[in-house]
């Protein structure tokens, strides 16, 4: 049944299911029912309460009125490697082996999606739920050959694995790109996931990661988002956490026309640890909205947020920290910052921190603060003959560097902080 | 070097400078006394080219420039130098880098190239300890965590690395001890010499002790009413602002 509501989503189900994969990667039950969700719920529009600041469904409709799929080959992406680190390549959804590094370290194990059993194939997709988002349902309904990666109970990979996803294509295409990383108990893994669009398509990625932390393991992990003007996407992370265990993600964006990050942890076992950061920069008419979600189901587990958003031009820059915690949860510590500066008269900022506390024994904070660049420094630096330019690219960068700092690969810290320099 | 001719400046819509007249050879140094709310803060930042301020007549001629048709930073690439009363802090900003970004800006107004990083580096450690400043704190954030002493000794070694043409203590002495006052002291006196000049603005005498004036001025109510040399300020010190306040708002009534 097609309501007012779902045409948008039946326009786009109709259009890329002529080219999508012919095999579903994932087990029917789940296809069939995210299919069913994404046709009675539709996409989100601004009378969604979570998506009151992106309301996606007028921009889907808006700009991607033709879609075509007309995906392009990649032949090479040197431009992106890194040194120190094992390469994975996904092109337009799909894991690509040719771009990709051999496989060979002890305790690390990968397989798309088409290679994997029914127990794998079950195992997967356990972690989003297709009822609470339309993105995740279109994403189970239409994913590419994605992959399952996994870390070793008690391996502890030696280098980071740097995965790049790239996305091209000829006028305007969707993107569904998903993968299963997990890490086994008391593995420990560097992840850096990074987002590039190569080309001049229009090309929305609805892209879906799970990510299962078991007992003691360790996961470090970056998001670096860095498309182009002309890049719209959808990034879900969802990811469980064992007793014990440790992630950490700082996500970066650095372009994108609307990037809507939907990031969200469940503290599901005592001792847990994780921290959120976020570095977002927005101009011209961009749009970066990232909604987080600490989800404490248990006690004496810690949590963290530091979101840092620079918004010029007439971009807006939209926070929404949820904090959930249990009746359960006692001695929980739950923390979370957001500080923004805006360049310019048009610029906005939306944040909200959103606590949602059952609990009575647990000590958590919220704190936001937004303001232009402090003339008084800038001032400081002019009278000792620093230029106006200068002396806001340094105040713009020390601000930055709070959050630059949390990536642990010294590589990538340059490599994003001259980015960002060339951005602001 | 500095000619300053008539000049008025408001801070909104109040005026503060009311016909400043000064003029500053090189090798002089020349203190501007006054009692609080006579205008040296107002003063400096005017010179200095604090956009807040409003000049609303007279002209200031740097080494025969106009210099309030410059920008504060074109202000400092042409040698002038304030040393802030209250030196903020800039966290995340490294001392170090701040620095070094100032020194070759500069340079590069005057058409030099950057100074190569070992020398930057070794007259660093020179100058640090021209203050007696702790190279440890020269490796942290520009003033993030110093005290007030340090602030203001971070204000001179600055001064001695961009080796400016004319500088601007503005009430460098307030909030220091006797031993800080020494060290910044012995800072502006190894750097003086005939080609710079100096304009020390400070509320108490006991500064010009350490650093010996040529000339004394003192300001009160927006205009320099009297000059003469040290001995003025210690006059000033003896009968204190009130004598001088007396006899210049008797003038002014009369006037």
């Amino acid at each position: 049944m097609i309501t007012e509501k779902s045409t948008t989503a039946q326009n786009i189900i109709d259009r890329i299911s002529a080219s999508a994969d012919k095999v579903g990667y994932l087990p029917d039950t789940t296809l069939v029912k995210a299919l069913q969700m994404l046709e009675q719920q539709g996409i989100p529009s601004n009378r969604h309460e979570d998506y009151k600041y992106c309301n996606l469904d007028a921009i889907l409709k808006k700009e991607f009125k033709n879609l075509n799929q007309s995906f392009l080959p990649v032949q090479q992406i040197n431009e992106f490697r890194m040194k120190d680190a094992i390469t994975l390549v996904v092109v337009n959804g799909a894991f690509s082996a040719a771009l990709s590094d051999k496989m060979v370290i002890r305790g690390l194990h990968l397989q798309t999606f088409s290679e994997l059993d029914e127990s794998a194939k079950n195992k997967i997709a356990t972690l989003a739920n297709v009822d609470s988002d339309a993105f995740v349902a279109l994403n189970t309904a239409f994913c590419s050959n994605g992959f399952y990666l996994r870390v070793e109970r008690g391996a502890a990979i030696p280098m980071p694995v740097h995965v790049i996803y790239v996305n091209t294509a000829e006028g305007e295409a969707l993107v569904n790109t998903r993968n299963f990383i997990e890490l086994e108990e008391g593995a420990e893994l560097q992840l850096i996931e990074e987002q590039v669009q190569i080309g001049s398509g229009k090309i929305f990625s609805n892209f879906l990661s799970e990510k299962l932390v078991a007992k003691n393991a360790r996961l470090q992990s970056c998001l670096f988002q860095n498309e182009s003007g002309q890049s719209y996407s959808v990034n879900t992370n969802q990811v469980q956490m064992a007793r014990d265990s440790y992630y950490e993600n700082t996500t970066v964006t650095l372009n994108g026309q609307v990037v809507r990050n939907n990031h969200q942890v469940v503290l599901a076992g005592e001792n847990g640890v994780s921290h959120l950061n976020g570095l977002f920069l927005a101009g011209g008419t961009q749009l970066v909205d990232n909604h987080t979600l600490m989800d404490h189901q248990v006690p004496h587990c810690e949590s963290n947020e530091l979101y840092k958003g620079i918004i010029n031009d007439r971009s807006t820059g939209v926070f929404n920290g949820k904090i959930f915690v249990r009746k359960d949860a006692q001695k929980t510590n739950a923390y979370q910052s957001s500080k923004n500066i805006l360049l310019s008269d048009d610029a906005t900022i939306n944040t909200k921190p959103q606590l949602e506390i059952y609990a009575n024994d647990v000590k958590c904070s919220h704190g936001t603060s937004t303001g232009k660049i402090d003339e008084n420094a800038l001032f400081y630096l002019n009278a000792r003959g620093i230029g106006k330019e200068s002396a806001k690219k340094m105040l713009l960068s020390s601000f930055a560097q709070e959050v630059i700092l949390k990536i642990e690969s010294e590589e990538l810290r340059d490599k994003i902080s001259h980015l960002f320099e060339n951005r602001i | 070097m500095i000619t300053i001719k008539n000049l008025h400046a408001s801070v909104d819509g109040k005026e503060i400078l009311k016909g400043i007249n000064l003029t500053v050879k090189a090798g002089e140094i020349h203190a501007i006394m006054g009692p609080n709310g006579s205008g040296k803060s107002t003063l400096s930042s005017v010179l200095a080219g604090k956009e807040d301020y409003d000049v609303t007549e007279g002209e200031v001629l740097f080494n025969g420039k106009n210099l309030l048709d410059m920008p504060a930073e074109d202000r400092a690439r042409e040698g002038l130098f304030l040393a802030f009363q209250y030196p903020i802090e800039i966290p995340g900003v490294s001392n170090i880098n701040f620095l070094k970004t100032a020194v070759n800006e500069i340079r590069a107004y005057k058409g030099q190239e950057p100074m190569p990083a070992k020398d930057f580096l070794s007259l660093a450690k020179e100058k640090q300890k021209l203050v007696e400043l702790d190279g440890k704190l020269a490796n942290r954030s520009v003033n993030e965590g110093f005290s007030g002493g340090e602030k203001k000794r971070n204000e001179i070694f600055q001064m001695a690395m961009l080796d400016p043409k004319l500088a601007i203590l503005d009430e460098t002495d307030s909030g220091l001890d006797i031993d800080a006052l020494k060290i910044v002291a012995n800072g502006v006196n190894t750097l003086k010499n005939k080609d710079n000049a100096f304009i020390v603005i400070t509320h108490y005498q006991r500064l010009l002790d350490y650093i010996v004036p040529d000339f004394v001025h003192i300001l009160y109510n927006g205009k320099i009413v009297k000059s003469g040399t040290k001995e003025l300020a210690l006059e000033l010190e003896a009968k204190g602002y009130d004598e001088i306040k007396k006899q210049f708002e008797k003038e002014s009534v009369e006037g």
